[in-house]
């Protein structure tokens, strides 16, 4: 942090954000809370587990359990590749909560931006809750705008209330 | 709080634990010099500690305690009052240090009631009222745990015993009673390496305290290298790194084993070597001598004996096994729980011991000893031994199984009662136990653990309780099986052994859809894993080959169908991800060889499921298992059994509520007729063939019918098999007992006519059960194929034919097609065109189909449904599971279109 506040020449402080996609959608992550960014491969799925998590995966001998953004955010899979090929996770965020290690599964993974304060906006009321629950808050782009996610709230779905879903 | 104070808690709270141990030893060897020696040496170290570091209240305790014990030193008989007082002091140490450890500060408070109770006891005044002594304060014994990782107590407590004894000091020192009688106490405290912790030792040579204090410095000297201690932090993480070491070799290994080119196998053969001996290593630090868990145990079970009026003896026998200290933790409690539990319920009291002619003492052993990867503990008593009428009636009560269940079942299973939660034979409650809360939870600890928990109890002879838990639960030897399209580890320990099947002579052969496999004469209950994980789709298929791991948890077992079996690997369990912990199927997972991730599976988990399924019924296979009831469309599960002359005779399967074999004792005759008591009511029981006779002695086999609250029992000679036939009756000669006969598996077989015996049991209970005059046809439309399944046979035990159709428009299709149909029975709730769209459509049909009586099947039938079924004329409502009432309507219905039709 003290090196991105250094290098930056705005007045207000900013923070760095790793950006994903979703389909169209373009979300960020704090980036004090990404450890990884990797190509999940050789993810075992774990029967009976609540719908959000896609798997268990070996990353660099450490098993970490692998969950779809798109599920979690209500979203459905990614379609199949218009070539008829099966779309597969492309990207994966490595994120730990409590000393244990996840995989959020996305679509894509863009550059890490440096935001301030200047084009941050709460997040609009008329969101899916989904969506609203997860978010912190909004930035504009240019031309686009970026969901910033909490992670706690990402990884703090209970296993029971996942179970329903 | 600084180093020296944490030493000091730690090693404060084990010699106090030690001490505990040690006095219950004193009481009852007053003579033996040795044990009181050490107890005054330790209690001497806590208090020379104590004044070092400037804790007033434990320094004053412990010294009016070492007081107390000089007498005893010089002669003063070692009296039960003294010895209570004594341990109470200990206790109210601890609380001290409880308390010092959470804050930091020695609490505020007075301790003169024991001192001064102390002091009396020392000054000899007390033993003419020895039951004041411990009445003050009774302090709940406060629980300090040790801190894991640490120096065996064993090797401390040699060590003691082999440094010079205070004996000389003895000869030294006046034999003053109100002076600290101090020998060189310094080995207890240096035996340890850290330097800040030796610095006691030089306090109290400070304090001007005469002894051999070179001697035993020399003697500490020597055993200081000996043992370090080492935070469990580290060594938990030298584990963890080890256990990477491990995965890293057998992925090397497995990239060896792909690869011809030998240039590096032998270099990693050694490391494959080295780093078995490095796990083994490593796991060896994290070993404890059992001792451990057991150390409180003397102290309670003496505590117990006092305030139970019982004479105990405990017998521990192999102490020094060693196991994992993550399982000691583990079963540290349940153990003591076991101990309280043998004392209280599990011995007589001392009269009824004398009455029963056994010794006057009862004695509770401990034991354990390695067994083959696993520990065993055994828990024994040579008390009264489990009431197992208690615990059967008791059962019965609760609702855990029916009379008939219980009494079936042999001791062994009954006493696995036990375990099951609020479950307590005590006729009263007492502080010690007997509340109904312990054994269960017992249970849930060893298994957690991967442990097993078993009974053994002979009448009058005592309980023993073994208790198997693997030596360490980091890593397991795992069989590596493939079930659907993943792999799946199964812990080594629960697998009895492999059974290869396929569609030949070892098959796996279906009772009513669950799969049972024989197996050496006997009957193996069978779960395909992939079923059991919800991920099987081709059902029937995929059980035609594989192989059955055939395992065992508790008393139970059981096959679990996997598709390939591949070996066995060492494997390193990594607990689940909080996010999946709730699944009941899985202890963990792993990396294998090859890198990929698997799931361990848990055989607790797999047996509960294999118990739920069989106590679920018939309902949650069927349920499960669409697919097969796809393929048995037009077949119908009968249950075949012989009645009279060696006959065969058999009835659905779907009218039968539940077979049962009852003692031929039980029956009672009431106005000729036969009844049983039958889950607290009264059950007639009727021959199916007047040929039978009710037997008068051994068993009697059963089906049981019934039908709401009524139940009847049909007599039967024995219960031959449950076949799946396309059920094509030739009706029969006018035997109002049989509604024809069919071919099944080759013989001849007559399907017997329920509606006949019902009445025979209950006279009201012809309702509508009768046969009609001739058959006729009935459509029946239900998109579910388990109420088709369902439905179809009643309807042809009642002497329908019926035809079936899944949906309104196949049902509409068969009624054009076929002009027998004469009634129609239908499901009003389907997806699609409702049943109310269907009877519309017929309405507006052709006359022959517009006039066809309808019953309608529903749910629930609310005041719009009976209002749109008026509308379209439909005849009847009855509710989806009354299958009486449908019969009912049937005949209603019958009686009208006979009577028109003629």
């Amino acid at each position: 942090m003290q090196v991105a506040n250094a290098n930056s020449n705005e007045t207000g402080t900013t923070d760095d954000f790793v950006t994903v996609f979703v389909g169209e959608t373009l979300f960020g992550l704090a980036i004090e809370r990404v450890h990884d960014v990797f190509v999940p491969s050789g993810v075992t799925p774990v029967p009976l587990a609540p719908a959000e998590i896609v798997g268990l995966l070996n990353l660099r001998g450490r098993v970490v359990t692998a969950m779809s953004l798109r599920r979690r955010l209500g979203l459905p899979d990614a379609e199949d590749e218009a070539d008829g090929s099966k779309a597969n996770p492309k990207m994966a965020i490595g994120l730990e909560q409590a000393g244990e290690t996840f995989a959020l599964v996305v679509d894509g993974v863009g550059e890490v931006l440096k935001l301030g304060a200047d084009s941050r906006e709460a997040v609009p009321i008329n969101l899916d809750p989904r969506f609203r629950n997860l978010a912190t808050c909004v930035h504009r782009l240019d031309g686009r705008l970026l969901v910033i996610l909490d992670v706690d709230a990402l990884l703090g779905f209970t296993p029971a209330g996942a179970k329903a879903a | 709080m600084d180093d020296l104070l944490r030493e000091f808690l730690t090693e404060s709270g084990e010699h106090l634990d030690t001490v505990d141990a040690e006095l219950v030893r004193f009481e009852q060897d007053p003579n033996n010099e040795t044990i009181l020696r050490n107890i005054f040496r330790l209690v001497h170290t806590i208090k020379g500690t104590c004044g070092f570091l400037g804790l007033p209240r434990l320094e004053a305790l412990a010294h009016a305690a070492e007081t107390l014990m000089g007498r005893f030193r010089d002669g003063l008989p070692a009296t039960s009052a003294s010895v209570t007082l004594i341990l109470l002091t200990l206790d109210r140490l601890k609380e001290i240090l409880a308390d010092l450890e959470a804050t930091g500060t020695e609490p505020a408070g007075s301790d003169d009631d024991l001192i001064s109770a102390l002091e009396r006891m020392a000054e000899g005044t007390v033993e003419a009222e020895p039951a004041a002594a411990p009445e003050p304060v009774l302090p709940e014994p406060v629980a300090r745990e040790l801190k894991p990782g640490e120096v065996s107590l064993d090797e401390l407590e040699a060590a003691f015993l082999a440094a010079p004894g205070p004996d000389e000091a003895d000869q030294a020192a006046p034999p003053v009673a109100a002076a600290p009688v101090a020998p060189a106490a310094a080995p207890v405290v240096s035996e340890v390496a850290r330097v800040e912790a030796a610095e006691p030792a030089r306090a109290e040579k400070a304090d001007g305290i005469e002894g051999e204090a070179a001697a035993t410095g020399e003697a500490s000297a020597a055993s200081k290298n000996q043992t370090i201690r080492v935070s469990v932090e580290t060594l938990e993480h030298l584990m963890t790194m080890v256990s990477e070491l491990v995965l890293t070799r057998n992925q090397l290994l497995e990239i060896a084993r792909r690869h011809e080119d030998s240039s590096y196998k032998v270099p990693l053969q050694r490391l494959s070597h080295v780093t078995a001996e490095l796990q083994d290593g490593v796991m060896k630090t994290r070993m404890q001598p059992i001792g451990n868990a057991w150390q409180k145990l003397p102290r309670v079970v003496r505590d117990l004996s006092a305030e139970l009026g019982k004479q105990i003896d405990l017998v521990m026998v192999g102490a020094e096994t060693e196991l994992d200290r993550q399982v000691l933790e583990v079963i540290k409690d349940p153990l003591t729980h076991m101990v309280r539990n043998s004392a209280d319920h599990g011995l007589e009291s001392t009269a009824e011991r004398i009455a029963a002619g056994k010794p006057a003492r009862g004695t509770i052993r401990l034991a354990a000893y390695h067994e083959g990867g696993t520990i065993t503990i055994e828990i024994a008593d040579d008390g009264k031994g489990l009431n197992l009428a208690a615990i059967r009636q008791k059962a019965v009560q609760r609702g855990l199984a029916s009379q008939a269940d219980v009494d079936r079942m042999t001791d062994a299973q009954v006493a696995k009662f036990i375990f099951d939660a609020g479950f307590s034979t005590a006729a009263a409650v007492t502080s010690v136990s007997g509340r109904g809360v312990g054994m269960d939870v017992v249970k849930t600890n060893i298994e957690t653990i991967g442990g097993l928990i078993d009974i053994a109890t002979t009448a009058g002879r005592g309980t023993t309780f073994t208790i198997k838990i693997p030596l360490t639960l980091a890593i397991v030897a795992a069989l590596i099986v493939r079930a659907g399209e993943h792999r799946f580890a199964l812990p080594q320990v629960a697998v009895l052994e492999l059974v290869r099947v396929d569609a030949g002579a070892q098959r796996v052969e279906r009772i009513n859809g669950a799969p049972v496999l024989r197996l050496r004469e006997r009957l193996l209950p069978i779960v395909s894993l992939t079923g059991l994980l919800g991920q099987s789709e081709a059902g029937a298929e995929t059980e035609q080959a594989g192989f059955v791991v055939v395992a065992q948890v508790g008393r139970e077992r059981f096959g679990i169908l996997v598709d390939e079996v591949f070996h066995t690997e060492e494997i390193v369990v990594k607990p689940m991800s909080v996010k999946l912990r709730h699944i009941p199927m899985f202890a963990g997972n792993t990396i294998l060889g090859d890198g990929a991730v698997v799931l361990i599976v848990d055989p607790n988990g797999v047996a509960r499921q294999v118990a739920q399924g069989v106590q679920g019924s018939g309902g949650h296979v069927e349920a499960d298992d669409d697919a097969a009831n796809e393929v048995a469309d037009s077949k119908t599960t009968l249950l075949v059994f012989k009645g009279g002359q060696g006959s065969f005779k058999a009835v659905p399967l779907s009218l039968v509520t539940r077979l049962e074999e009852i003692e031929c004792a039980k029956v009672e005759w009431l106005g000729g007729r036969a009844l049983i008591q039958y889950r607290g009511r009264l059950m007639p029981l009727v021959p199916a063939d007047p040929a039978i006779a009710i037997k008068s002695e051994g068993t009697q086999a059963l089906v049981v019918f019934s039908d709401g609250e009524r139940a009847m029992g049909l007599v039967v000679d024995e219960i031959v098999d449950i076949v799946e036939e396309r059920l094509d009756i030739e009706i029969a000669a006018d035997r109002s007992d049989l509604i024809g006969s069919a071919v099944l598996r080759g013989r001849a077989t007559d399907i017997i006519n329920i509606a006949h015996f019902l009445p025979l049991a209950y006279d009201d209970w012809a309702r509508g059960l009768k046969r009609p005059e001739r058959l006729s046809t009935i459509l029946l439309v239900d998109d579910s194929d388990f109420f088709r399944d369902m439905l179809s046979p009643v309807l042809k035990a009642a002497g329908y034919q019926v035809v079936t159709a899944s949906s309104a428009d196949t049902a509409l299709a068969a009624l054009h097609a076929d002009p027998q149909i004469e009634v129609v029975v239908t499901d009003l709730e389907m997806p699609g065109r409702s049943g109310f769209d269907l009877v519309a459509a017929m309405r507006r049909a052709e006359p022959r189909i517009a006039g066809l009586p309808v019953i309608g099947l529903t749910g629930a039938i609310g005041a719009d449904a009976v209002e749109r079924a008026r509308s379209l004329a439909i005849a009847d409502l009855v509710a989806k599971f009354d299958r009486a009432g449908l019969i009912a309507a049937l005949t209603e219905i019958g009686a009208g279109t006979v009577s028109k039709a003629a």
